[in-house]
């Protein structure tokens, strides 16, 4: 068998679909910037260790420089162009706006990718490192201040804006929980369990 | 970047013989090692094996209460998992401590499991290093080794294994499940890394052309109360310098059950059975804590720049037991 070096691919980005060849060694990151012009996701160590190009993948935040685009046909790509509805900016970036969330935004645009899904990852009882009590039934931890450091931790920001990043992102959480409350969902969790962020293709699932 | 091909597996025989069909395949889970190291030529497989649509996705608890993990599950559904909190709380949180959260969402617990050790010299294609070019030699013998191996290590390799996942597996005794050309086949996580010896380039017991299709923890009542710490460099998304899972069930102040298990201190995760032989059925006391640790850490050989692990590690089983012998009489 001999398969191909390159691969004729179609990307969902944003809602749209983009029908591309890639040498298979093309990351998403590539993919998004040098194929299909959206430059909004940024490089900046190509290794996983900076979060500028986070963006999310069938709804859950990812590393676009470590995924290969061939790995990613049949699953949906949000990047920072996909996150305004029309001319009203999302909850997230607004708050980035109202709070100066950032300094040369070289980083921006994976920082609010990354706390768009902290917000949903928190609000589905996601615990995380900081997360004092882990068992289910306490339920998720207040978003505090220690909270979204810990959770944004994988995005560096070279301009050290981090004091008015997490005073957004904690802006942008209590929006957001006032709209799920009005909308009479009440807390996730509770009691049940873990809740379910956007499952992507892997939806794990406990049968107890 | 060497030229790749590429294909998704949809079930196991036919990810097994996809990979058979060549050589120099290889498996590919979330990517977040296997691509990183592509980039930097230290790995270079021609064909990649896509796994992340194998039905392996899934928790489930066994007949026997044991807790069945698939290898696709992603490091991020592992620990939010209600079942892995309850019941292994420090795995959950051993999985936290690790890497990002968007890493997380693309890691797999086979990936996890197989990612290669952060020596440096490993790293840089530049540099010789044994364990990526057999008989190179080993440049952190006597330069940059701050962060590797205290406990057996050879000097033909002093590297790590990164893992904290692993760390907490090791502790409730794991067994890998894997998948060959003959078939289905279990490897106890105890057997599945093997000693580095003049071979540190051949790191597990893997049948080649192995499939991880998933991972069993063995009901254990005493993983209930257990934890995770990890010492870093920084306060997140910063591999360990020294880590512990512990779990400990103390009856009026005996230790009647104990699991300890350290990362960052050698090759693979370090189970310490022997501190756990000598705390079992003895009191449950910081002295106690201590003499176990020392007599866990009496093998250790530090090297010239990472002497600072032993009494790290010493103190981190001192805390840990104490804290959840304090826990226990709550
Ligand atoms: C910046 C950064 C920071 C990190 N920090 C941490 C940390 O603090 N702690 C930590 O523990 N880890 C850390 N990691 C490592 C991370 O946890 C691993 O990269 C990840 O778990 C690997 O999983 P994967 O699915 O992406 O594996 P891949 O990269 O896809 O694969 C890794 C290896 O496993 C093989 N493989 C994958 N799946 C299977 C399977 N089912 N059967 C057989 N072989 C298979 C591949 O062929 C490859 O050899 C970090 C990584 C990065 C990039
Ligand atoms: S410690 Fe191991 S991985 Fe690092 S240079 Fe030596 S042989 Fe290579
Ligand atoms: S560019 Fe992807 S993490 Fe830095
Ligand atoms: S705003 Fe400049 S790197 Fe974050």
């Amino acid at each position: 068998m001999n398969p191909t070096k390159s691969s004729a691919i179609s990307l969902r980005v944003n809602g749209e679909t983009h029908s591309l060849t890639v040498d298979n060694r093309t990351t998403l990151l590539d993919a998004l910037r040098e194929h299909i012009d959206l430059t909004g996701t940024k490089k900046g160590c190509d290794q996983g260790q900076c979060g500028a190009c986070t963006v999310l993948l069938d709804g859950r935040r990812a590393n676009s420089c470590l995924q290969l685009a061939v790995a990613a046909e049949g699953r949906a790509v949000t990047t920072i162009e996909g996150m305004a509805d029309g001319e009203r900016l999302h909850p997230v970036q607004q708050a980035f706006l109202d709070f100066d969330g950032y300094q040369c935004g070289y980083c921006t645009p994976g920082q609010v990718c990354s706390a768009v899904a902290v917000i949903e990852e928190h609000a589905a009882g996601w615990p995380s490192a900081a997360t004092a009590d882990i068992r289910p039934e306490t339920g998720p931890p207040p978003l505090d201040d220690n909270e979204i450091r810990e959770r944004m931790s994988g995005n560096l920001c070279r301009c050290g804006a981090y004091v008015s990043i997490v005073r957004a992102v904690a802006e942008a959480a209590a929006q957001a929980a006032a709209v799920r409350e009005s909308a009479g969902d009440t807390t996730p969790d509770g009691g049940s369990g873990s809740g379910t962020v956007p499952a992507g293709g892997s939806g794990a699932r406990v049968t107890a | 970047m060497r030229e790749f091909g590429y294909m998704r597996a949809t079930d196991v025989t036919e990810a097994v013989s996809l990979l058979a069909t060549d050589p120099e395949a290889r498996f590919l889970g979330g990517g977040t090692n296997l691509v990183d190291l592509m980039k930097t030529g230290v790995e270079n497989p021609a064909l990649l094996i896509d796994v992340r649509e194998l039905p392996l996705d899934r928790i489930e608890v066994a007949d026997d209460g044991a807790l069945k993990i698939g290898a696709t599950v992603t490091n991020s559904d592992l620990a939010a998992d209600p079942e892995v909190r309850r019941r292994y709380p420090a795995l959950a949180q051993a999985v936290l401590a690790g890497a990002s959260g968007q890493l997380r969402n693309m890691a797999t617990v086979g990936g996890n499991l197989l990612q290669r050790t952060r020596c440096g010299y490993f790293g840089d294609t530049t540099q010789p290093c044994n364990k990526r070019v057999p008989g190179s030699g080993c440049p952190a013998l006597t330069g940059e080794h701050h962060n590797h191996a205290i406990l057996d290590w050879s000097e033909h390799c002093v590297a790590t294994h990164p893992s904290d996942m692993g760390v907490a597996l090791a502790a409730f005794d794991a067994v890998v499940s894997v998948h060959t050309a003959d078939g289905p086949a279990e490897l106890p996580l105890s057997e599945f890394y093997l000693p580095v010896g003049d071979t540190p380039h051949r790191e597990t017991a893997l049948p080649p052309g192995a499939l991880i299709t998933g991972v069993t923890l063995p009901a254990a009542p005493v993983a209930a109360r257990s934890r995770y710490r990890k010492v870093r460099e920084r306060a997140s998304y910063a591999f360990a310098n020294g880590s512990i899972a512990a779990a400990l069930d103390v009856e009026d102040g005996t230790v009647r059950d104990v699991r300890l298990a350290f990362g960052a201190v050698a090759s693979r995760p370090w189970r310490a059975r022997k501190a756990e032989q000598a705390l079992t059925g003895g009191p449950a006391t910081p002295e106690a804590f201590a003499a176990a640790a020392d007599a866990e850490l009496a093998a250790a050989r530090p090297l010239t720049h990472n002497g600072y692990k032993v009494p790290l590690i010493r103190n981190l089983v001192v805390a840990m037991l104490t804290e959840l012998t304090q826990e226990d009489a709550r």
